[in-house]
Order: structure tokens, then sequence, then C-alpha cells
């Protein structure tokens, strides 16, 4: 972190020297939205950008029901000494310049005290960006490692997502010894992926994992039945399969039609509960992948039960889905901070966020000192074919508690 | 890695059914620009809507060969619909008018199918009998992609009868070449072009059904399909479709090989096939010159 605070002592200086004044020069800083917001007493705002429209436009729904539960629960305890939240939710379209405008507008516009949200890597980094330049805290609820690195982390942003190595690195621990070592990967070819790919890379050899290829194929591809042969020349024991939404149920669609489950297991870093729901229980027989969040630990996680049925109650019987979930968890660590803090003052709520200790839904969580990573469980499931209701989708087989040494190093992600 | 004669031989039937979705939709856009001279941007929500009625057909009946049957026919007449109220009055205007008009219908029709059945994807498999691989002689290929490219084929066929070989399809040749004359001889061409029309529109919707067991069933699904219908027309040549049957099992082979190769560069090497097309024939394979003009 030590870069920011050169970062900040350097434009203090500027100010300084600027104004010539040598008192309160953090408090002198260009930042109006900054003060207007601390100092009102009206509603807390907490802008949300996600994904409304776009390829990720089912997950980003249940994002949104899931953050506004979050609100509701907070405003029905009596809010901040009688101050509610207001959830301010914004489109942005999984388009990096789109979710930097939208956050922009929030903070400058709306004057908004917070930001959670986004669903996309991308677009994350784009909305951290603005955040972390004009000092509001973030909470963001999107997969990445590369916001984690020292280059893009600022002390205002916290994410409660799980990611790319803590997923890909449960999944290789509990796959290799059972499927066998020789790996075949296909990855879809942008930011998501080759983080996978890189995680995949990682913990390779501590568990012996040979890599027989890494075969990329675009994003968004309609058609994935000219890699499936090559792979299959290959023979492997295990197919790793990393990509997001419509690509993977069209490719596990595909890989089923060219006999590929018969020949090899299929492993997915993150298996998306929506995805399976769409792509049915046939063709996603017998795949193993892991998530953040599936309904089933409400069996061993009380906090579990608690969010489903409070979730189930306000949406007519729906179960939350696994990014859902982070949307509630995002909103809710936010407005128990701040809470806790008893201001939105951000200075005091980061504290009050380094500190705390949580389980919200899912077990035992915190954020890690040097990053501001959740470090949290990662549930290991397997596709099921008998289902006792459209929403009985998964078995868990394996729940990995939460460790930091799954983490990259603070030392490995430039954190002095 | 070794690449055997086996793997390339299989990659290029893979690459044959996979240009079979790219000749059907190749073929009724090229249908419709080379007859009616409207460039249908609504291409891909044809396809769309193919889909998605085939899989409420598919939920009515529970029969995939009924739905295929029925797919046609119900795209066709909303094709047809679409032809007679909204495209008919803009005939005899510039090339622009309808192109605009069908890039605005392509995201009502979108948005309509959101409103429907929901932003979610749905499940949507092969019919048991074509389920699971068949050994060809250089390894195993779905029997679903052997079956899309012999009802291509089919497709093909019956559509080179159609207008080769009957009345109406000279009727139709005659009414490409010079509407007017057509006219003079006393033929209702605004009918012929109704027909073309919903024909082109009914290929795209079979298409779209077709894709389904492939594809993920969702709202987006048509979108990236008129890019790649273009590219068919474009590389074959606008209006031609000979050129769409060729250019469509090329572009599909030439996807599938650069899968092999550079598999990242897969999906952008048919925009590479028709960049080189138009640099060399701008016309496109088998088209004519001038033919936007």
């Amino acid at each position: 972190m030590k870069h920011i605070e050169k970062k900040q002592s350097k434009i203090s200086r500027r100010k300084l020297l600027a104004s010539g004044a040598g008192a309160a020069a953090l408090t002198a800083l260009p930042m109006p939205w900054v003060a207007r917001a601390t100092a009102d007493t009206g509603p807390i705002k907490v802008g949300f950008p996600t994904p409304l429209t776009g390829l990720f436009a089912t997950e980003a729904r249940d994002q949104v029901r899931a953050a506004e539960l979050a609100v509701m629960e907070f405003n029905e305890a009596g809010g901040l000494d009688g101050r509610p939240v207001e959830l301010l939710v914004r489109d942005d379209k999984l388009d990096p310049g789109e979710g930097a405008t939208r956050a922009l507008e929030l903070i400058e516009n709306d004057n908004v005290h917070f930001i959670v949200g986004v669903l996309s890597a991308a677009v994350q980094l784009a909305v951290n960006n603005i955040t972390r330049e004009r000092g509001v805290i973030y909470v963001s609820i999107s997969q990445s490692d590369k916001i984690s690195e020292a280059s893009d982390h600022s002390r205002f942003t916290f994410r409660e997502a799980v990611n790319p190595t803590m997923q890909t690195g449960a999944l290789v621990r509990h796959a290799i010894p059972r499927y066998g070592t020789r790996v075949a990967a296909l990855v879809s070819d942008y930011a998501y992926g080759h983080e996978n790919l890189a995680a995949l890379q990682k913990w390779a050899e501590p568990v012996g994992m040979e890599l027989l290829a890494d075969i990329r194929h675009p994003f968004g591809a309609a058609d994935y039945s000219p890699f499936f042969p090559q792979i299959q020349a290959l023979r492997p024991d295990i197919l790793y399969l990393c990509n997001f939404g419509g690509d993977l149920v069209n490719s596990i669609k595909q890989a089923r039609d060219f006999g590929v489950m018969d020949q090899m297991k299929v492993i997915v870093p993150t298996l998306l509960y929506t995805s399976r729901v769409a792509g049915g229980a046939e063709d996603f027989e017998g795949v193993v992948g892991c998530t953040p969040y599936y309904w089933q630990l409400e069996e061993t996680v009380e906090s579990a039960k608690r969010f489903n049925d409070m979730f189930k109650a306000e949406y007519d019987g729906r179960y939350p889905s696994d990014y859902g979930a982070m949307g509630y968890s995002g909103v809710r660590v936010l407005l128990d901070c701040v809470r806790e803090a008893g201001t939105t003052d951000t200075d005091t709520v980061i504290e009050a966020l380094r500190a705390h200790r949580y389980d919200n839904y899912k077990g035992p969580q915190y954020f890690r000192d040097c990053d501001h990573q959740s470090v949290q469980s990662v549930v290991v499931v397997e596709s099921k074919v008998e289902e006792a209701h459209p929403a009985d989708v998964f078995n868990i087989i394996d729940v990995e508690a939460p460790n930091e040494d799954h983490l990259r190093s603070c030392e490995e992600l430039g954190h002095a | 890695m070794g690449i055997s004669f086996e793997l390339l031989a299989l990659q290029f039937a893979t690459g044959l059914a996979l240009g079979s979705i790219f000749v059907l939709v190749g073929l009724g856009l090229s249908l419709i620009f080379g007859m009616l001279h409207v460039v249908n941007f609504a291409h891909g929500s044809f396809f769309l809507v193919g889909a998605y009625v085939g899989v409420y057909l598919y939920s009515l009946t529970g029969n995939f060969w009924l739905s295929l049957v029925g797919v046609p026919i119900w795209v066709g007449i909303i094709g047809m619909v679409v032809e007679r109220v909204l495209i008919r009055p803009l005939y005899g205007r510039h090339i622009d008018y309808t192109l605009i008009l069908t890039f605005g219908l392509s995201w009502i029709m979108l948005e309509t199918i959101r409103i429907m059945f929901g932003f979610e994807g749905i499940p949507f498999r092969p019919p048991a009998e074509l389920r699971g691989a068949v050994d060809i002689g250089v390894g195993f290929m779905p029997r679903y992609r052997l079956f899309l490219i012999v009802l291509t084929l089919v497709i093909i066929l019956a559509l080179w009868l159609f207008l080769e070989k009957t009345s109406y399809g000279l009727i139709i040749r005659a009414g490409a070449r010079d509407p007017e004359i057509l006219g003079v001889l006393g033929f209702n061409i605004r009918r012929i072009w109704l027909l073309v029309f919903g024909m082109g529109t009914a290929m795209a919707g079979i298409a779209g059904y077709l894709a389904g067991p492939i594809q993920e069933v969702r709202p987006e699904m048509g979108i990236p399909v008129l890019a790649q219908a273009f590219v068919v027309t474009v590389v074959g040549g606008m209006g031609s479709l000979v050129g769409s049957v060729v250019a469509g099992f090329l572009v599909g082979v030439v996807v599938a090989m650069t899968a092999i190769f550079v598999p990242h560069m897969a999906q952008v090497s048919m925009f590479v096939v028709m960049a080189v097309v138009l640099l060399l024939r701008p016309q496109g394979l088998f088209g004519r010159k001038g033919a936007l003009g």
C-alpha cells in the first residue's frame, strides 16, 4: 500500500504549495462530493452498477434482488440512527466505459456514500479506477485476481467475491487426486480465462498436474466443435473448461455431443447455478466445479439457511443464485460496518471493514489486511441428474474452508 | 502436438457441420437480397424467433420432427406479415430505408422474446435418436451434426428444385431479373416478393431451430448470426445462392481448421476470409458487379 500513500502525499504537497497555506492540506483537497456526502444527514446512498442488460443479465438481476434484501434488512432494523439506506442501481451494460461513467455519475451527481457491485472483471477495474481516485469505498462482487495486485489496489477497495486463484485452486486440489493428472484446458480468451489459466499453472505443480494443452476460444463463441477433436486426440484425464454464462452452456452441450464426457472428467472453475439451470440436467451430468455459494449449504451453515429463507420469502420461493448471494453479502458487510462505525465517514468505515469478522451467508469471512480480499470458503459441487425441484441442481461434494494459504501471498501481489 | 490425418479429416467434417448453419442463414439473407434488394438486418432475429418458436412447439408436441416442420411455417408467416406491413411501403426508396427499418425491428424482436420468454436460457437437446456420436472412419462425430449436414443438403436441393424446376420458381427468377416486365405480363410481383421474404425468413428460422440443440437457446443467440450471415453472403456474392452455399461451407471449414493451429483466431478467421475475398474479388466469389447499386 506504500505507493498509494506516496501518491496522496504528493497531491497534498502540490496543494500545499499552490495555496501557500500550511494548514489542513487533506481536508482542502478538491473533493466536494466527499464533503457533501459525509456532512449530510439524509438517506445513506449506495451506488450499485451491474450489467442489467447484456449476456449476464440473469445473474445481474439476481444480484439486485439480493442487494435489495440487505438494504431492506438494514432499514427495518432502524437504519443508522434512523437514516435509511437507498440503493441506486445502474446498468453498466457489461462495458468498462459505461461502468466508469455510471460510477462517476453516482459519485458526482447522486452523491453516493459507497459503491458496491459489478459483475465483469474488466468493468470492475474501471469502476475501481474511479472510486479510488475519488476516495470512495468500493466493495467489489466480481471475480478477479488483477484487482488484488498492488497496481490496482487502494485502501478504498474491498473484494467480497471469491477469485480465480481460490476457485481454480480448490478445484484442482479436489480433482487431481480423484480423476487423474493429465489435464487439457479450454479457456475463454479474455481476462477471466487468462486469470484462471494463470491460477491453474500456479497450482499445477503442488498437486502434480500435467497440463497437456491450453486452448483458448473466443469470448462469446457459439460453436466449440472445432476444439473438441484435438482435445480428444490428447487423451487427457480431465478437461478444465473455463468460461462463463452462455459460453459455458454452449460448450458443455457440445462437449456432450462429441462424447467428451464419456472420455474424461469435465471440471469448471465457476460452475454457475444459472448456467446449470439453463443448460439442463442431462448435458451437465457429472460436471464438477466450484462456486462461491450454493443454497444447499444451508444443511450445514446456519447463516445460509437464514439467507435462503429470507430470499425465498421475499421473492416467491425463488432460490438465490451464487452471484446473487454475493450481491447480498457485498451490501450487507458494508452496511454492518457502517452501523458498527456509527457514521458514513470513509476512513472510519474502512477501519471497521478491516477489523470486521463476519458470517453473512456462507460461514466465516474476513478481509485480508494487505489486499482487502475476503478470505472465505469455496464450495465444490457436482451437477446432479435427479432433481427434487428445479433449483435442486448440484450435490455439494467438498467445502474448502477459508485459508489465506489458498490466496496468492501479499508479496506475490506486490504489497510490500 | 502431432496433427494426424484423422484429426484433419474429422476437423473438416466438423467444419462442414458448422458451415451448415452458415449456409442456411446465408441462403435466406441472400435470397431476400437477390430478389427484393432488401438488406435484412433482422435476419439474426428471425433466427432467434425460429429457435424460440421451435422450443415452444416442442413443449406443446414433445416431438422434435413435428416442430421441425412447424418452425419454417410459423416463422415464414411472421416474415410475410413483416413484409406486408412494414417493408412493402418502402419499396422504390433507397436501400437504406429497409436497412434501418430491419435494424430497428431486430431489437424489437429481441426485446419481445425477452418479455415473452425471460432473460434466462432454455434447455433444449437433440432428439433421443440423434444423440451420441458415431464412428465415421476417421473418428467419432456427433450424430446430430451429421444430421445437420444431411438436412442442409436436402434443403439446398429442395430450394434448387423449387427455383429451377417449378413454374413458381421461374416466375421468381424472372422477377429478380426484371420485375417491371413481369408486371406487364400480368403477374403480381408484390405477391412474389411476399413469398420470397417469407421463404428467406423461414430459412433463418429453421437454422435457429437447428442450432438450438447445439447452442443455448437464449435471447442473445441471434446477435452473432447476423454478422456470420453477412460474411457468408459477402464472400459468396450478394444475392448469389450458389455463392451462399459454397461460402457457408467454406467459412465453416476455415474456422474449424484455424481452430487446430491458432485456436484463439478461429472466430476471426472468417473475417480474414472476407477481407481477402473483398480485396481480390470485391463482388464476391459468385456475385455480380454493382449488385448494391
